[in-house]
């Protein structure tokens, strides 16, 4: 991708963020407050969360790769379940990810 | 009483700032690792303002996604911040159109959890603006710092980082999936619908297009019912 079309990307993304906050300040309260509205605000994240981790995690192109990465995220899910801090969960997963490309070439 | 209970508030949005810098060394990281270079990067911390947004369009165009699938995403995850207006307009009442743009800016996760946690409306507008403030500032340098340190990175460390932004979307996601989240079962079937869903279009369609069709798909799947409404 151009450098130009990732400007677009970032500028574009950016300004329909910046509406939407916008629009929560405008709209009358009635619009957004809708159960099917907050459930879907609700659970979307983690439906788009789950299916970024998965395809960062496993995929490469249009294919299905196991790499370091998963060993890394596999490493990150137990530090989670210990509750440890983020940036520990982030070393961990980044020198389990450096030490598969090690040992595996 | 008062003057304790500012400094409280302002403790907390202080405390909050430092937090997020964390996620915003992350966030540089991982943008780098999608192809953009820092100033995209910083550009993006300084105008979309919103991390989970931010980290799903540089995970889509990490993922080798378009771009309309890429601002798709972050649009998304953006729509939490509309309902979060909602809640904040009466309580910050900004008055007069160039307030209000103002205000919007700073509309995210953090801000609405300072300004609703705080006793009364004039506490509450302290601690928009001073969270706003501490995290704007403390996320656009801490973007920064990720990107560039991300962008001197030899081919081992890129490994690492290639390891590091799925974890970093994981630890994202792992607080909505707890016990003491809202509904943390639906959130987990939820989650597992999409993370099938986005690995089993994978093969077949563009690639980020299935980030944003798991999502879709899910919603679709847990769309209200008319019986179930009644």
């Amino acid at each position: 991708m151009s450098s130009g079309t990732l400007w677009t990307v970032v500028v574009v993304g950016s300004l329909g963020c910046y509406l939407l906050k916008l629009a929560g300040l405008s709209v009358p309260a009635a619009w957004v407050e809708r159960p099917w509205v907050t459930r879907m605000v609700t659970f979307v994240p983690a439906a788009l969360l789950a299916a970024l981790v998965a395809v960062q995690a496993l995929t490469s192109g249009r294919e299905l790769v196991v790499d370091g990465r998963l060993a890394g995220l596999a490493v990150a899910a137990v530090a989670l379940a210990l509750r440890a801090p983020f940036v520990l969960v982030l070393v961990l997963a980044g020198a389990t990810g450096a030490l598969v490309h090690v040992i595996g070439g | 009483m008062s003057g304790t209970a500012r400094t409280a508030v302002l403790r907390d949005a202080v405390g909050l700032g430092v937090a997020v810098g964390l996620y915003g060394v992350a966030f540089g990281a991982a943008a780098d690792a999608a192809g953009l270079d820092p100033w995209q990067a910083l550009v993006m911390s300084l105008l979309m303002f919103t991390g989970a947004s931010q980290f799903a369009l540089v995970g889509v165009l990490g993922a080798g996604g378009s771009g309309a699938a890429a601002i798709g995403s972050a649009l998304l995850l953006g729509t939490r911040n509309t309902v979060y207006g909602v809640r904040l307009a009466p309580l910050l009442a900004p008055r007069g159109p160039l307030r209000r743009l103002g205000t919007a800016h700073w509309v995210i996760d953090e801000t609405t959890a300072l300004a609703v946690a705080a006793p009364d409306r004039g506490l509450a507008r302290l601690a928009f603006l001073a969270g706003g403030a501490s995290i704007y500032v403390v996320w656009n340098a801490t973007t920064l710092v990720g990107a560039l340190g991300a962008a001197a990175l030899g081919e081992t460390a890129q490994a690492a980082l290639d390891a590091v932004v799925p974890a970093a979307f994981l630890a994202l996601l792992w607080p909505r999936l707890r016990a003491g989240a809202e509904e943390p079962a639906v959130a987990r079937r939820v989650a597992l619908g999409g993370a099938a869903v986005a690995l089993a279009l994978t093969p077949f369609v563009p690639a980020g297009v299935q980030v944003v069709a798991a999502v879709v798909a899910v919603a679709l799947a847990g769309r209200p019912r008319r019986e179930a409404a009644a």
